[in-house]
């Protein structure tokens, strides 16, 4: 898996789950074109008209697959609509500080790569990024490494082996465990605890 | 080396090791609700298969439902075909539904631990993420995405990272007028929304010892506030004395969750401690519930309080946050919407009147909790001090029903989150207790509770 393209710098900390997606979307009952909301009371104005402050309204921005975050992206709710509504937008992975647990988990569980680096790369991603909208970023998941020709960064990072061959090989962890049903029906059978 | 609390709990429900950190977790009861849950159950018939474990699961309305006139049909065609399929997939799929009307129904939070059937040392998960709050009863519960919905739905298990251990520890008496939710957003102002990112948090000290089991779920409610993927209390005769009264526990059972404390050996990746004395009634300022003050402070004092967020709030860092002009307050959620809480507010607005220009809001956690309060009169006491006393469900913790805060307005609020846009769009909230809330709607400005308080 390689993903090779320009991004989307969102120089903003702690940005979370009502932001990614508002509550008032969540009312759907599939999953599918959560994608045109998408940050919608950042990207959109009170009137319905487009925010051309934005950046995803950004005409240049429009093929950016990476996204570039600041500190503690997605916290806040559970709601699995953020991460639907990332990857329906377009975007494969996304780079910051620290993702919070449950929308890191949501993220891999819908293809979305969540890359975290130290603070000085996600800084210098962010400000070259920001600067320049042509900027490419380079993401190899195979060698783990990240790479931006632009400021000469080229960086490992760190994924859970299992994490990595669900997403390489396309492994559906439901499947997993549902080839593990009857050592999940011995153990219920099987263990001390009264529960 | 002794084991935490968290570890014996997790290490008992490991089916499987799949390779470093990460096992196979077995999940011995699953909360459903109605908004992600639909997507789950399709991917269920996607596959053909069905749910492996129907008596392990529970399903409730309560994001989509309205407040008032919960007998008629929902007006909003969406918030109505939710509700409708939680009730179509529950049938389909052979699983416990509390829907709208039953006298069961309410905050999937509220109701797990009021029915008896939130016990300790289980493993708890919901695609909620205030499911944190079941810790209370030492428990692992936590949230979840719907893929993980559909994962347990199938398999009653998930695979999982095994978090790391934290010890947040208060000790000492708290101050006249101080609850619970003041001490959870004390500590989330100090740690910030991702101070325990990763981590599991157990609350240990007199403070928590001291506190009623619906007092504890308050603190457990907002772990996730912080980032901890969940939080717990050790189990104590207070904990056994409530689910006692809720469920038929044999001795074995008694004594195993006797043993469900940390030993006093264990380590912890990471500990942080606090002096009860140095809390305080709080609100927050920003948009993120890391921005609790003292009542008496400065809106510019708020730690994590950025300017995005200040602009945001429509606030002047210099002004005292004690002196802003309140348009809602809100009493609900499953952070403080169970029966003490009414209770609280009831004693503390007892014979006054809100101020004019305020909406006063109560909603009950529950349809047990709306009955216990009309049988205790409460109802009347908010009647009378011109509150409106309303039907359960989450309301204008999230907004996805009827009860949104108009664009604009200030709401006082003893929900969870204070998120841009969280009740409804460009609605201003500031988290609070339900004491601070009650005295705010009485003066119509944010009001320091012990001023309405008799401390003997």
């Amino acid at each position: 898996m390689k993903i090779n393209s320009t991004a989307l710098p969102l120089a903003i900390d702690n940005i979370d789950t009502d932001q990614i997606i508002p509550a008032k979307f969540l009312k759907q009952v599939d999953k599918i074109g959560y994608g045109k909301n998408l940050f919608y009371s950042w990207r959109y104005l009170q009137d319905g008209n487009v925010n051309p402050e934005f950046i995803l309204n950004q005409p240049e921005r429009s093929s950016a697959k990476i996204m570039i975050a600041g500190n503690n992206f997605g916290c806040g709710s559970s709601r699995e609509h953020a991460a639907w509504a990332v990857a329906d937008y377009g975007i494969e992975a996304i780079i910051s500080t620290q993702f919070a647990d449950i929308f890191k988990g949501n993220a891999y569980n819908n293809g979305i790569l969540p890359i975290e680096l130290d603070k000085q790369f996600v800084d210098i991603l962010l400000q070259k990024t920001m600067d320049n909208a042509e900027t490419e970023v380079n993401i190899d998941l195979e060698n783990q490494m990240i790479s931006c020709d632009a400021i000469n960064l080229n960086q490992p990072f760190d994924i859970h082996p299992f994490k990595k061959q669900c997403l390489m090989q396309g492994i559906d962890e439901t499947e997993f465990l549902i080839n593990l049903k009857s050592e999940i029906l011995a153990y219920e059978t099987q263990r001390g605890e009264p529960v | 080396m002794g084991k935490t609390l968290f570890d014996k709990i997790w290490d008992s429900h490991v089916v499987k090791n799949v390779s470093e950190g990460l096992d196979v977790l077995f999940i011995d009861q699953h909360f459903l609700h109605e908004v992600t849950s639909p997507q789950a159950f399709d991917g269920l018939r996607d596959r053909g298969i069905g749910v492996l474990m129907p008596h392990r699961c529970l399903a409730t309305a309560d994001h989509n439902v309205p407040t008032v006139n919960q007998s008629q049909p929902i007006k909003d065609p969406l918030s109505a075909t939710q509700v409708a399929s939680l009730k179509k997939n529950c049938d389909e799929f052979g699983i416990e539904l509390f829907e709208i009307g039953h006298e069961n129904q309410g905050i999937v939070h509220i109701i797990g631990p009021d029915l008896g059937i939130t016990q300790p040392g289980m493993t708890i998960v919901c695609g909620d993420s205030h499911t944190s709050t079941h810790g209370a009863f030492g428990t692992i519960a936590f949230g979840i995405g719907t893929s993980q919905v559909e994962q347990v739905l199938a398999t009653q298990s998930l695979v999982l990272s095994k978090p790391k251990n934290m010890k947040i520890e208060v000790n000492g008496s708290l101050p006249f007028g101080t609850t619970p939710k003041d001490v959870i957003l004390y500590i989330i102002s100090k740690l910030g929304t991702e101070g325990a990112t990763g981590h599991f948090v157990e609350y240990c000290g007199s403070v928590f010892e001291d506190m009623s089991m619906e007092e504890r779920m308050t603190v457990c409610n907002m772990s996730i506030e912080m980032g901890a993927r969940g939080g717990l209390i050790g189990v104590d005769q207070t904990t056994v004395d409530y689910v006692t009264k809720r469920a038929e526990i044999d001795h074995e059972k008694l004594s195993w969750w006797k043993s469900l404390n940390t030993d006093y050996n264990a380590f912890y990746d990471k500990k942080i401690a606090f002096r009860a004395e140095d809390i305080h009634p709080m609100v927050t300022t920003g948009t993120a519930p890391d921005t609790g003050v003292r009542l008496n402070q400065k809106i510019g004092d708020a730690p994590h309080l950025s300017t995005k967020s200040l602009q945001y709030m429509k606030f002047n860092a210099e002004e005292n946050v004690s002196d802003q002009v309140v348009d809602y307050v809100f009493i609900g959620s499953c952070t403080n919407g169970r029966i003490e809480d009414l209770r609280l507010v009831a004693n503390l607005i007892r014979g006054r009147k809100k101020a004019d220009g305020v909406n006063a809001w109560v909603v009950p956690g529950s349809m047990k909790v709306r009955a216990q309060a009309i049988e205790e009169n409460l109802d009347k006491i908010f009647k009378e001090s011109g509150f409106e006393f309303r039907e359960p469900g989450c309301s204008a913790c999230l907004a996805m029903n009827d009860d949104k805060i108009p664009s604009g307005s200030l709401c006082v609020s003893t929900s969870n989150r204070n998120f841009e846009g969280r009740q409804g769009d460009g609605a201003r909230t500031v988290l609070a207790s339900p004491l601070t809330a009650a005295a705010s709607a009485l003066t119509g400005k944010i009001t320091d509770p012990t001023l309405f308080l008799d401390e003997n």
